[in-house]
């Protein structure tokens, strides 16, 4: 059998990480891939779809309810055990790491699950570095932004330079060790409270 | 300054985390040279997970959660002792509102009286198999939780079959009231303040009580890896003093509103200071307007509260033979009795002075009214502890026990 045929189904309610795991499965060779958001009628779903491996993220506070009807086969055909092999411990670490558990239909041979827990925990580890890059840009910007207005208020409380603001800020964190973004907001805030300094 | 100790606890946003949760955020745990770091979870399945990687050293557990890991119920368990309990009751029974309806034209009165309300739902019951309806289906959050076992209990000594008269599926405990609310679900066995959400939403009716069901029973426990406790039985003693102080402050009325107020924050429970009050006062809002006051409600440290009994490991095992978790075999029984561990309470609250039980079981159901127990000088009280149908369990008579339990 070809890797091709097995079925799997991603559970995850981050959409956009959802499409880069299914895409991962994809490109892999997997076609039998459905991927769901929502786990209302979930037991009906799965019985439709009858998946060989299921993948589904750590925060999902559903986990609880999928596992027992994972054992429970009553709304599922078949009984689903969890994938990780006891003995296999770094690939269980590196899945909880990753923030992602699978659960495998009994009797499937390691060998052809592996790769699958492989591509997920490193979809799953992009993602995450992806959204940690993003939470930086976006940081990094309102950094720019707070830097602004403090060099805006230094320049006009004491008529500096846009250049004289700017080494102002930077040589006062230099002193207190502090990052320059932090004494900007300490500004702009003391600023505030003190009165109609700046927007005026 | 650096700790004597760094230990990781996981726990859920629940209300009964709250000795843990002041453990760290009071300093109690810092007093005893820990570095007490609190992770929340999504899930018991996550926990699971991480005691068994060693991602966390200890956690806050459902009762019965370390004997499934220890028994090996679940996949990814590892040996996981009990070495505390976080509190005795604290659940509720909530019904929709239509199911109520149903049940009070059988006869039940918001008065929370388990018998009554068993025998009223039971009538219905069987009223809607006459009429060809769908079978009712509750909630509990784990199948292996004193929630499932209490509501089980409760439905089975009313005539009830939990497996063939209901159904019983599992839902997260934030998610209860909602999915009653949505028709999802008929009714639940949920900890506060998941209780009084759904009577303060409009859309359930709070029917009976765990206190009321078996009085000081108990519920959340402190789970701990067993490699990790016995690897670093200081760092495991020095816990389970912090813990100890962390209980005593939490049962103390006079802390109620602080402990509101720090539960409330978002990294904690995240709910509302008012909804958590039910659980601290005892005084619970039913539905309909009726108030009740329920004694012993939810005890965090009084009667005994942090004592991690045999009797109670050894009863939970009962019902998972009951309902057909595991086979009740001499290798099963031992690895549950072993499970719960008085000895390290005992030793590590031994240098505080403290009144200490001196058995490591009892009977459950003995004590019909208050009891003080142990050592002189230090007082003690213990019970009642009585189960409603006035069942007795003896941990010395569990084969009868066992052998006596019905389904329905």
């Amino acid at each position: 059998m070809s890797t091709g045929s097995l079925t799997i189904l991603v559970i995850d309610e981050n959409r956009i990480r959802a499409s880069i795991i299914e895409a991962g499965l994809r490109d892999a060779g997997h076609r039998h891939v459905t991927v769901i958001h929502d786990v209302a009628g979930i037991a009906r779903r799965i019985a439709e779809i009858e998946p060989d491996v299921i993948v589904i993220d750590l925060e999902n506070p559903n986990r609880d309810m999928l596992e027992n009807m994972f054992q429970l086969s009553r709304a599922v055909k078949r009984p689903i055990a969890m994938f990780v092999d006891r003995s296999d411990q770094a690939s269980i670490e590196a899945a909880v790491d990753a923030g992602v558990s699978a659960y495998v239909v009994d009797g499937l041979k390691k060998e052809r699950i592996k790769p699958i827990l492989d591509m997920a925990i490193s979809r799953f580890n992009a993602f995450s570095r992806m959204a940690r890059e993003l939470e930086e840009a976006r940081s990094e910007l309102e950094n720019r932004k707070v830097i602004d207005r403090a060099k805006g208020i230094l320049m006009k409380s004491r008529g500096l330079s846009e250049e004289a603001a700017y080494t102002l800020l930077r040589k006062t964190a230099m002193n207190q060790n502090r990052k320059i973004a932090e004494i900007a907001q300490s500004l702009v805030t003391a600023a505030g409270l003190l009165g109609p300094l700046e927007g005026e | 300054m650096s700790m004597a100790h760094e230990i990781t606890a996981g726990f859920m946003p629940l209300f009964d985390s709250a000795v843990l949760v002041v453990a760290g955020e009071m300093g109690f745990a810092a007093r005893e040279g820990i570095e007490l770091k609190l992770q929340r979870e999504t899930s018991w399945a996550n926990i699971r997970d991480r005691i068994a990687i060693g991602h966390f050293d200890v956690a806050h557990m459902l009762g019965p959660m370390p004997l499934a890991c220890s028994l090996g119920l679940t996949p990814l368990a590892s040996e996981t002792i009990v070495p505390f309990s976080l509190g005795l009751g604290g659940n509720c029974i909530t019904v929709s509102n239509a199911v109520w309806d149903g049940m009070a034209a059988q006869g039940a009165a918001p008065d929370l009286d388990p018998g009554r309300a068993g025998a009223a739902l039971g009538a219905l019951i069987r009223e809607r198999a006459g009429a060809g309806r769908e079978p009712l289906r509750f909630a509990v959050v784990h199948p292996h939780s004193g929630h499932n076992y209490e509501l089980r209990y409760w439905l089975a000594a009313c005539g009830i079959d939990p497996d063939r008269d209901i159904e019983i599926v599992i839902v997260p405990p934030p998610f209860m009231a909602d999915a009653l609310a949505a028709g999802r679900i008929d009714g639940y066995c949920v900890g506060e303040p998941w209780n009084s959400a759904a009577v303060a939403a409009g859309t359930g009716r709070i029917v009976t009580v765990k206190a009321l069901l078996w009085r000081n029973s108990p519920e959340k426990v402190i789970g701990a890896r067993k490699v990790w406790a016995e690897e670093n039985p200081e760092a495991l003693a020095a816990l389970l003093r912090a813990l100890h102080h962390a209980a005593r402050w939490c049962q103390d009325a006079a802390n109620r509103g602080e402990l509101a107020a720090m539960m409330a924050k978002p990294a904690f429970l995240g709910q509302p200071e008012a909804i958590q009050m039910p659980a601290l006062t005892g005084r619970l809002q039913l539905g309909g307007g009726v108030e009740r006051r329920v004694e012993d409600f939810f005890l965090p440290f009084d009667k005994a509260a942090n004592f991690p009994w045999k009797s109670h490991a050894l009863w939970f095992y009962t019902q998972m033979v009951r309902w057909g978790q595991l086979p009740h075999t001499p290798q099963n029984l031992a690895i549950a009795r072993d499970c719960y561990r008085p000895d390290l309470y005992r030793s590590a609250l031994k240098p505080l002075g403290v009144a200490l039980p001196g058995a490591n079981a009892k009977v459950e159901g003995a004590l019909k009214v208050a009891t003080p127990v142990g050592s002189a000088g230090a007082s003690l009280v213990l019970g009642p502890d009585g189960f409603f149908d006035g069942q007795i369990f003896d941990p010395d008579r569990i084969d009868a026990y066992i052998a006596g339990q019905k389904r329905a």
